[in-house]
């Protein structure tokens, strides 16, 4: 302890890592090219509160407002919210009452899945990172590409042999196999970044802390993961973000109960023979985009700020 | 003293004590086989997934006794892979070389006979050779396109300036959406009749704008969906190396007058090489395995079929899963040819500048 505290006296007088201040004028300039970024996606979501008979219109409706006149009127639709409602219960045949469709369960079971495993992966493959990193095996380079490889063969390769060993195991529709099988997916790139971050670390500050007497653990605990935090907050993102969306092996390896929101989404907007429901897949789009939105949001901070203390690389 | 030397050597192979990971594997070994052929494969899974176990935590005393921390570190992680991934993928190496629809009961050995099939046979092989090629394109086209404009992306980022979070945000937001629903909603943007692209196009130059109607302009839809949704990759990468920069060598460089390009070249790049290269690594690697857009957006049509779309369809439409497995590893060969080649370039390039 006592050493973490003298070396963040020591890296206040080195100054700290950042970035430069830029003004009001950058800003300008990144709104406009995010706002054309984010296009696509505000279409998107303004499909998600269209009426259902507009989805379709020649011209096409792109506002909900006409922004006090500026928007002609033939491109504006009223928003209403009944799309998001329909999402979880809907008419499903003519004439009858509304139905549940069991979206509830599905986002359950996707923020369930997905958190699981890719926090699973990020403790396996930061270990592993640290391993690869500091106490490097014989073979440690092929160790690494071996561990690569697993991300080069498409999914539809593997899915064979991963059912029926999941139906040997008994594994087949359970939340166990399709979170440890989402973990392995995303262990390889965990390693591979994280790995990445331990070897951009300086060795001094470690060094000189197991002369203080510091242990292993401690040094790893104390030393080195405060200065990877960045590095955690982007593995954790992009980690959750591919399993979140993750659509092939969810279709094949889960049940009705274990279903996740890609599969549902996919049978949901396709079923009933009249082409694509476009404002019901935006309204389960946008509803599904909201929880990595926010997780992305909130660990942003971190993503940017980069490393807490600032130690000299080499 | 006398502790440690005992500890530093490995016990010999019938010595009964947690650490003889020799002895594990031979018991491993002894009972697996006769369970794997007399039991059922529920029962003998567990069984033989016992014996994995049994070793694993040989493995971990003995590393522990030792202190081998490196395989301590890597070993639950290795497991995790090898039970989920590499088990499997050399499951689907041994399909190679068998005749085996996954629709079918009968297997047979066939040798190389799938590999010279999907590569030089007269009438599968043309298809999918076309479809390499094709591949080969996407992944020029794409990767280039994502590390261009994720690259641009992040050094507009990597100044403070306010509201930057609320503006960065927004253009990370493509990468979160399901492929399924950006690539529909993108058939929608491209559609002739109803979408907005169209409308657009037709409104300024008169006239009807189709385009996936040419080769040309479906590819060019398919690479801005894909970089469109990749590019924010690339840019947090390369923006979580930008923020590592200490301030100091800035400050050094604008005493020394350093001009921006030597100061780029020599301070910034540097610190974001690493991360580029697992930019580059991973986005070649899911190129190559572009399918989801491609089905969506043209369903093959116009020539833009690719490897990834061609596998799927011998695998899991005509139900030809040694024939698709045999596609597969020929891909794997290529792609690790490829990452080689990089890390090769990456590491001398490294040589180079410490020496």
């Amino acid at each position: 302890m006592t050493a973490g505290v003298s070396f963040r006296a020591l890296a206040g007088r080195r100054g700290r890592r950042g970035v430069a201040e830029a003004g009001w004028g950058r800003t300008a300039a990144a709104a406009l090219v995010s706002l054309v970024y984010f296009l696509p996606v505000l279409f998107i979501i303004f499909t998600a509160i269209k009426p259902q008979e507009l989805a379709l219109s020649v011209p096409p409706t792109i506002s909900p407002t006409s922004l006090f006149g500026l928007i002609p009127d033939q491109f504006v639709f009223p928003p209403t919210l009944e799309n998001f409602s329909s999402v979880f219960s809907r008419v499903m045949t003519t004439g009858s009452a509304p139905e549940p469709t069991g979206f509830d369960l599905y986002f359950f079971n996707s923020i369930v899945i997905a958190t699981v495993s890719v926090l699973l992966a990020l403790v396996l493959g930061t270990l592993a990172a640290y391993g690869f990193s500091r106490y490097p095996l014989k073979g440690n380079d092929t160790y690494l590409f071996i561990i690569l490889t697993t991300r080069m063969l498409p999914a539809i390769v593997v899915i064979i042999p991963v059912i029926l060993m999941f139906r040997a195991a008994g594994l087949s529709g359970s939340y166990l196999g399709i979170i440890l099988l989402y973990t392995a997916f995303n262990l390889a790139f965990t390693i591979w970044m994280m790995k990445s971050f331990f070897d951009e670390l300086s060795s001094d500050v470690e060094d000189a802390a197991r002369i203080d007497g510091s242990s292993e653990t401690k040094v790893f605990l104390k030393i080195c993961l405060p200065q990877v935090v960045a590095g955690l907050a982007a593995t954790f993102v992009f980690g959750l973000i591919l399993t979140w969306n993750e659509f092939l092996f969810a279709l094949l390896l889960t049940s009705t109960d274990t279903r996740t929101v890609p599969v549902a989404m996919n049978q949901a907007v396709s079923s009933g023979g009249r082409g694509t429901d476009w404002t019901l897949l935006a309204a389960i789009e946008t509803l599904f985009l909201i929880p990595v939105f926010l997780v992305t949001f909130f660990l942003q901070n971190h993503l940017l700020r980069g490393v807490t203390f600032g130690t000299v690389k080499r | 003293m006398s502790v440690t030397q005992i500890a530093r050597t490995s016990p010999a192979l019938l010595v009964v004590s947690p650490d003889n990971w020799r002895l594990a594997i031979a018991v491993g070994l002894l009972v697996s086989a006769p369970a794997v052929a007399a039991l059922p494969p529920g029962t003998s899974f567990w069984v033989v997934g016992a014996m994995v176990a049994l070793v694993a935590a040989a493995f971990v005393v003995n590393a522990w006794r030792r202190r081998y921390y490196g395989g301590l570190l890597v070993a639950p992680a290795i497991a995790v892979l090898f039970v989920m991934n590499i088990f499997p993928l050399l499951w689907s190496l041994g399909l190679s070389f068998f005749a085996y629809q996954s629709n079918l009961q009968s297997i047979r050995f066939v040798g190389l006979y799938n590999y010279t099939k999907v590569l030089t046979n007269e009438i599968a092989a043309p298809d999918n050779w076309n479809a390499l090629v094709n591949t080969g394109m996407f992944v020029v086209l794409t990767v280039s396109a994502q590390m261009i404009v994720g690259f641009l992306l992040a050094m507009m980022f990597a100044k403070e300036f306010p509201l930057r979070r609320y503006l960065l945000i927004l253009v990370l937001t493509p990468m979160m959406l399901s492929v399924v629903a950006a690539g529909v909603f993108f058939t929608y943007y491209y559609d002739p009749t109803f979408g907005i692209l169209s409308y657009v196009v037709n409104s300024i130059a008169g006239g009807q704008f189709i385009l996936m109607s040419s080769k040309a302009g479906a590819v060019a839809g398919i690479v801005f969906a894909d970089a469109w949704m990749w590019s924010p990759f690339v840019m947090l990468l390369v923006l979580a190396g930008l923020v590592s920069v200490p301030k100091y060598l800035y400050e050094a460089a604008a005493i020394d007058r350093v001009s921006a390009w030597r100061r780029f070249w020599c301070i910034t790049f540097p610190y974001i090489r690493g991360l580029l290269m697992l930019a580059l690594l991973f986005r070649t690697i899911e190129a190559f395995k572009l399918a989801d857009l491609v089905i969506l957006l043209t369903k093959g049509g116009n020539d833009t079929m690719t490897i990834s779309y061609q596998l799927i369809r011998i695998a899991n439409e005509q139900n030809k899963t040694s024939e698709g497995a045999a596609i597969s590893y020929v891909m794997l060969f290529m792609v690790i040819v490829l990452t080689n080649l990089y890390l090769y370039l990456a590491n001398r390039r490294n040589r180079r500048v410490e020496t």
